[in-house]
């Protein structure tokens, strides 16, 4: 099971948090202050593995993640997640963002973290793995996304409007690297 | 001019989307809480505002701010709102937020059953894929047992976007509500085989999950598994199911031994490194699993490590990670292969990773040997020095302290190298591990006996040097070790050259500063020292230095009895008297030492650590028992001093004799495991760390080697230990020289001697003798210790619900599915039934013109009248009051005309809705009229059972106000538990073994049964239809939701409908947040001409048993074409005491421990000419009453239900010729008797 995912960027600020247990709003922030703390002073060349923050879970979990360029992709897993599968899993997460944004930066993620939400609930249900095929994830996201056009009026479905700072890609991600043919 | 304004900020509200929002706070970065204020007021304009767009776009923004931190649940209601949009885009949104901060105890989601019911159904797919992702966040018991059908049906769907998804959602289904799992397994089950590898993905996904908490459940399913996993080509699916086989092996190795050989092959085979790595992680499972020794084993062992040491190699961070993770699994029961690769794993412990570095350190434990350990160690000190964080330095302070003392000190031949290496360890600045260091130091000077002469220099030199220790503010943590320091020295002062000198050290003004309960032990210790000090002089004709040392101690100890520590006070006090003392002794020339000494002496024994916990408890002994009443609060746990080791303190006072014969020894040991087993307030001491201790030989015939003492404590230049080091190596060359001379039959005596735990160490490890022996001082065990239980699992799991058979589900006749735990599918409930309830409804009106039958009433009046109470005279002036009353229910009682009838003042009361004070006063005349005497109770129809007569207490109890239930309720179950022990309590309708199924009245075969309904006419007019259903919540004891159908009668359309009720006392309409007791609640949705909707309401409510009226009001705008009118519907809800019901199942002997334990009021009533089959008759029941049956036998059933506050009721139909007569029982009389009157009405209405 996953128990929450976390996004946030280099210095600590939430873009997306997703959790699959409850905790109130006030733990919720403690346990991104603190997953920020542990992850962000790691190396960018160490691995991405971390035993579980003290607020969230305890033994049996694992904070696995993912840095890339201003944002960190930080999933609790227990253990009946594969560790490398999940590596994974962030990887088909993140280039699906990318495929979804046309070239992601963290601003997308700013702006819409509605829809970053709505791509992310094609991959994760509840906390446990849904999708891990990238072009069947991408197929529903647009049959939605067309489905939202039909229905608004424009104010709505906003345009990117706001300037466009090209902050970084992800072009030097990783290839997904250790189950080759699945995911 | 001021429309304009207006419009413009409208405008701009409507123009704020979620981007503007974001884009706002972004430019506010100075005062963002201020700009997310306004903003927040922005949104609940807007969230009042009618159109859906304005809302869902508001909803979409406070979904953003929760993420920010902010506490949106004040928008719970709204957020319902917007969920149930028609367009999916704002239905996303609705789902979306409430994912996001709905949870168990957020109250509307009570409110959101139809519609997510609804959505499940959409013919949209897309619908219902959004309401399947937003329900798995927030599902609750409540849900999940009304929706688990629902979604069961979702598993057949024709998408496979839909199927995939509710396999997935049906894990939380069975988390949150067990009793799903055995129904739906079979279909998840074949979901297993699903064509499309999405859907068959999330079954392995959900069975994976399943199966890893009981796994004893799914081994059935090892087949079916092994069958995909040779089959499957996604790697994803392949984990999981190889990730579940690692969980089964250990239940059943015999699978593991078929599975070794696919494993390996995909281990050849497979190019993803992660399914590569489960592979070699679930071998190792089996290999654990399977008895080791076999040959072809031993090969997979090594296919296994060498793997891993690819992966430890790799360049790759992760893969190094994981590598080193699996070899830490593989070294519990093959240590010999993974001690192969050392170099590999010490490389391990220089890498820069700390994670990494971390898991090295783990397998080091076991990679020690005899041999390297001091090498080990040598280059773990290294790290120590090296280490920058506190924590990882702390860490490996303990992997040190760990590696050195496992297995009883199987590793360590040299203690002194060990001592020293402690000494350097409290070198180390701001550790938190003092304690753990002072406790290695006590274990090793008590247990290794020849190792106390070095160990008592050291420590006195430790002492002597302890402002290196205390010096730069508090260190804290190390100064733990002069507590064990003072101690040594203290105990085992014969072996030191200068006590006079450590005497003087302990004494020193400084150590004021320490601790309290460090100090203590200094002055405890000083005291032994000073013994020591006049024993060495005894003899000696000149008395000069036995004088300067009580001096010195009359000197330096009033110190110590000023300190504010209590401890410290009272020894210094207590030893200070006695050396004036002594040294009044000493003037007069007289010997005192023996005497002195004799304070001191004892021998110590170290007590298993588990040995308080084998003792058995006595017959007859309650340890949960309070001796006292409990104290108000508990502060005295908080107050006690944070002494590690202060529980041995008594122990030194004890009668020490130096030369003890064995059997002596033994006589006392056994009195004392006697005693020890006799008195259960013994606590145990633990002197020292230590997990696993093994039974060796006495200590005589360990061969000790003297070491030489004139090493000297300090070699400049070099670390001391590394001095040892040198020795070490020097004595071992020596003693395998002359072993080489020796004759065999020595050494065969010397090895037997060391007792069996080397055995199991490798050849080369038994050459080496080590320098010291651990001398252990067998541990105590109460004599009659038990095993040590397993450890339990915690109470709380929500998976320990779901340990549930699934095994005879297939084999049809083991155990079918009860029919109590088939899953509730709706029924008679839906807005579908709308017809219905306009025919029960005119029943009803007639009906309720009817006079009451009060049964129960009856039967207090009757008791009240025999008993010969002071009462009697009130008794009679109500009595003509309701002359009139009882003349007209004399008639209708027909079997029971002869008793008298009366309806209670009470009913009166209630029946119009209760205005605030009238209705307290009500109830207590109501109460106190209610309370039967004592001792006669039994007398009510002769075919009920007699009641056991009670004391008097608990009915005095009873007659309190109901204002005090709650009190009274807890008060009485006090007593009871008291009282018996087999007193049953609620749960067991959860109880899972009896193997009786349940029959619900409501599913029987033998004739159709006419449609049903619950739902009655609330109010009526010319537009509107309003029907309602109440039910209890069963979480919640003080809620029940009343469900509300609206139909357009008219071809207009109705809009704003607002829904407010007048609050009594005892109800209340359960408002939102922020709004006044009197404000009405808006209504969700419109209604179009002919069309129908349903709300829910929660009402809470405090005493549920009495029936009760509230007055209500329903406005609404009546549109059309040409014109819109507002329009009012006044109405009176009535809370029957059926609907405070919840049907229970209850097994039949359950039911009967309840009617035994005789905590019950019985009560009953006659049906004359009910003209309709019995089993027609038990599904009204059942339907309309909230009942269920327990069993059936012929023409009589007993069936059960409970109130949601907890009331058993329970009762005894039985039909003989169109006259049923039901006897009930109840804890509470005048619940029962208002749920008897309502079943008599439903029935005088067929």
């Amino acid at each position: 099971m996953i128990k929450a995912i976390l996004i946030f960027n280099n210095h600590g600020k939430p873009r997306l948090i997703r959790f699959y247990q409850y905790f109130a709003e006030d733990m919720q922030q403690q346990i991104i202050r603190e997953t920020f703390h542990l992850v962000s002073k790691r190396d960018d060349n160490v691995c991405n593995f971390l035993e579980g923050g003290s607020l969230i879970g305890g033994s049996d979990y694992k904070l696995i993640y993912r840095h890339y360029a201003t944002l960190y992709f930080v999933f609790c897993v227990d253990s009946s997640e594969s560790e490398l599968g999940i590596l994974d899993l962030i990887q088909v997460f993140v280039e699906t963002l990318d495929k979804c944004f046309e070239n992601v930066c963290e601003l997308d993620l700013i702006f819409h973290m509605d829809k970053v939400h709505y791509i992310l609930q094609e991959v994760v249900m509840g906390g446990m793995v849904l999708e891990t095929n990238m072009n069947e994830i991408i197929a529903q996201v647009e049959v939605q996304n067309r489905l939202e056009k039909s229905e608004v009026r424009p104010f709505l479905s906003s345009s990117k409007s706001f300037p466009l700072i090209y902050v970084f890609g992800f072009s030097q991600v990783s290839a997904i690297k250790y189950s080759l043919s699945v995911l | 001019m001021a429309l304009k304004i207006v419009k413009g900020s409208i405008d701009r509200m409507f123009d704020k989307n979620l981007q503007d929002l974001v884009r706002g706070i972004r430019n506010h970065k100075e005062d963002e809480a201020k700009y997310i204020s306004t903003c927040i007021d922005e949104i609940k304009q807007e969230l009042k505002q009618d159109n859906i767009a304005v809302k869902a776009n508001a909803v979409c923004k406070l979904t953003y701010l929760q993420m920010l931190g902010y506490d949106v649940s004040w928008a719970a209601f709204n957020i319902v709102e917007v969920m149930s949009s028609s367009k999916f885009t704002y239905k996303r949104i609705g789902y979306l937020a409430a994912s996001q901060c709905f949870h168990e105890s957020t109250d509307v989601i009570m409110l959101t059953t139809n519609q997510i019911r609804k959505d499940l159904s959409s013919p949209n797919q897309y619908d219902t894929g959004v309401a399947l992702t937003g329900l798995s966040c927030f599902v609750t018991p409540d849900l999940a047992r009304d929706l688990a059908n629902d979604i069961m049906t979702l598993m057949s769907h024709t998408k496979p976007y839909i199927r995939k998804k509710a396999v997935l959602i049906m894990y939380k289904v069975f988390l949150k509500y067990p009793e799903s799992l055995r129904p739906a397994f079979p279909r998840l089950k074949e979901k297993l085989e699903d064509p499309d590898p999405g859907v068959q993905s999330a079954a392995v996904n959900v069975i994976c999950e399943l199966a890893r908490r009981n796994p004893k459940n799914y081994l059935s399913l090892a087949p079916l598994f092994f069958k995909l996993m040779t089959s499957s080509t996604n790697n994803w699916v392949l984990i999981k199911i190889i990730k579940l086989f690692g969980a089964l092996t250990p239940l059943e190795p015999r699978l593991g031994k078929k599975l070794i050989e696919p494993l390996t092959n995909l281990i050849h085979s497979t190019s993803a490194m992660s399914l590569l790595y489960e592979c070699v992680n679930t071998v190792i499972a089996v290999l654990i699993s399977l008895s080791s020794g076999m040959p072809n084993h031993s090969a997979s062992i090594q296919l296994c490590v060498q793997k891993l040491r690819i992966l430890i190699e790799d360049s790759d961070q992760n893969l190094k990670y994981l590598g080193l993770l699996a070899m830490s699994k593989i070294l519990k029961t093959h240590p010999k292969s993974v001690q192969s690769h050392k170099d590999l794993i010490l490389q391990c412990l220089d890498d820069k990773d700390e994670s990494i570095r971390l898991r090295a350190l783990d397998l080091l434990y076991g990679m020690v040997s005899k041999k390297n350990l001091m090498e080990i160690v040598k280059k773990l000190m290294l790290h120590v020095d090296k280490a920058e964080g506190t924590t990882y330095r702390d860490e490996l302070l303990t992997k040190i302290i760990d590696i050195c003392s496992q297995s009883n000190y199987q590793y360590i031949t040299n203690f002194e190298w060990y001592i020293s290496i402690l000494v350097e360890l409290t070198r180390l600045e701001g550790t938190r591990h003092g304690h753990l260091i002072a406790s290695q130091m006590l274990d090793v000077a008590i247990r290794v006996k020849a190792i106390r002469v070095f160990a008592v220099a050291q420590m006195a030199t430790l002492l002597d040097n302890a402002h290196m220790l205390t010096g730069n503010t508090q260190r804290n943590g190390i100064c733990e070790v002069l507590y064990a320091a003072a101690w040594i020295c203290g105990e085992f002062s014969e072996h030191l050259e200068n006590p006079m000198e450590t005497l003087e050290a302990m004494l020193r003004p400084k150590v004021a500063t320490l601790p309290g309960h460090i100090q203590a032990v200094y002055v405890q210790n000083a005291a032994k020292l000073f013994a020591t000090v006049l024993k060495s002089q005894e003899g000696n004709t000149d008395s000069t230095t036995a004088q300067e040392a009580s001096q010195l101690m009359i000197d330096r100890l009033p110190l110590f009895v000023q300190s504010a520590n209590l401890e410290v006070q009272e020894r210094a006090s207590c030893i200070l008297q006695l050396v004036k003392y002594i040294q009044k002794l000493q003037q007069k020339d007289v010997e005192v030492s023996e005497e002195v000494c004799a304070l001191f002496a004892g021998e110590l024994n170290p007590v298993a650590p588990k040995a308080q916990k084998k003792v058995p408890i006595p017959d007859g002994l309650d340890l949960d028992a309070w001796i006292n009443e409990p104290p108000s609060e508990s502060e005295s746990e908080d107050e006690q001093p944070k002494a590690i080791f202060s529980k041995e303190e008594p122990k030194h006072s004890r009668p020490r004799h130096t030369e003890v014969d064995e059997k002596e020894l033994a006589r006392r040991r056994e009195a004392r495991k006697q005693e020890q087993a006799n008195n259960p307030f013994y606590i145990k001491a633990s002197p020292s760390s230590q997990k696993v201790y093994q039974e060796t030989p006495g200590v005589e015939h360990i061969p000790v080697v003297q070491i030489d003492l004139s090493v000297p404590l300090k070699v400049p230049g070099l670390p001391m230990s590394d001095q040892y080091v040198k020795l070490e190596e020097e004595r071992r060359q020596k003693e395998r020289a002359e072993k080489k001379k020796k004759d065999k039959k020595k050494r065969k005596e010397k090895r037997s001697g060391r007792g069996k735990k080397h055995d199991s160490g490798p050849e080369s490890e038994e050459d080496i003798t080590p320098a010291h022996m651990v001398d252990i001082v067998t541990e105590e065990m109460p004599e009659n210790a038990l095993p040590s239980d397993d450890d339990e699992r915690d109470p709380a799991d929500p998976h320990k619900a779901l340990d549930i058979d699934l095994d005879n589900l297939e084999s049809a006749g083991k155990r079918p599915l009860a029919d109590s735990e088939k899953l509730p599918v709706r029924s008679h409930r839906a807005a579908e039934v709308l017809k219905s309830p306009a025919e029960d409804e005119e029943g009803e009106n007639v009906s309720s013109l009817e006079p009451k039958k009060k049964s129960s009433k009856e039967k207090r009046e009757k008791k009240k009248d025999k008993d010969k109470d002071r009462k009697k005279s009130k008794e009679e002036k109500k009595k003509k009051k309701h002359k009139h009353e009882e003349k007209e229910e004399a008639d209708l009682l027909c079997g029971q005309a002869d008793e008298p009838a009366f309806q209670s003042e009470e009913t009166n009361e209630v029946v119009t809705p209760p205005t605030s004070t009238s209705a307290d006063e009500a109830a207590t005349v109501a109460a106190a009229e209610a309370a039967p005497a004592p001792g006669a109770i039994s007398v009510t129809t002769p075919d009920s059972e007699p009641e056991e007569p009670k004391d008097t207490e608990m009915e005095e109890t009873k007659s309190s106000k109901h204002k005090k239930k709650k009190q009274k309720r807890e008060k009485e179950d006090k007593e009871k538990k008291k009282k018996k022990k087999h007193h049953h309590h609620h749960h067991h309708h959860g109880d899972k073994g009896g193997e009786e199924s349940v029959q619900n009245g409501t599913v029987e075969e033998e004739e159709p049964l006419p449609p049903m309904s619950n739902y009655c006419l609330l109010a009526e007019n010319s537009y509107i239809k309003v029907a309602y259903d109440i039910q209890g919540n069963l979480q919640d004891g003080s809620q029940v939701v009343v469900s509300v159908i609206f139909e357009n009668k008219c071809d207009s359309f109705l809009k704003s409908m607002e829904f407010n009720v007048l609050d009594s006392l005892n109800s209340k309409l359960q408002r939102p947040e922020g709004s006044g007791p009197h404000d009405s609640l808006t209504i969700p949705f419109q209604l179009p001409p002919g069309v129908s909707n349903e709300a829910r309401f929660v009402f809470t409510v405090q005493s549920i048993i009495m029936p009760q009226k509230l007055k209500g009001t329903l406005t609404f705008i009546v549109k059309n074409e040409e014109s819109s009118t507002h329009e009012k519907l006044d109405f009176k809800l009535h809370f029957t005491c059926t609907s405070y019901l919840i049907t229970t199942p209850c097994y039949s002997d359950a039911f009967a421990k309840l009617l035994e334990s005789g905590d019950l009021k019985s009560s009953s009533i006659r049906l004359e000419g009910v003209n309709m089959p019995f089993h027609h008759l038990l599904a009204r029941i059942c339907f309309h009453h909230h009942f269920s049956v327990v069993e059936r036998i012929d023409s009589c059933a007993s069936m059960y239900s409970r109130s949601i506050q907890g009331h058993h009721v329970c009762l005894l139909v039985k039909i003989s010729s169109q006259t049923v007569s039901v006897d009930a029982k109840c804890d509470e009389p005048t619940l029962l008797g208002n749920v008897l009157d309502e079943i008599k009405q439903t029935f005088s209405q067929c």
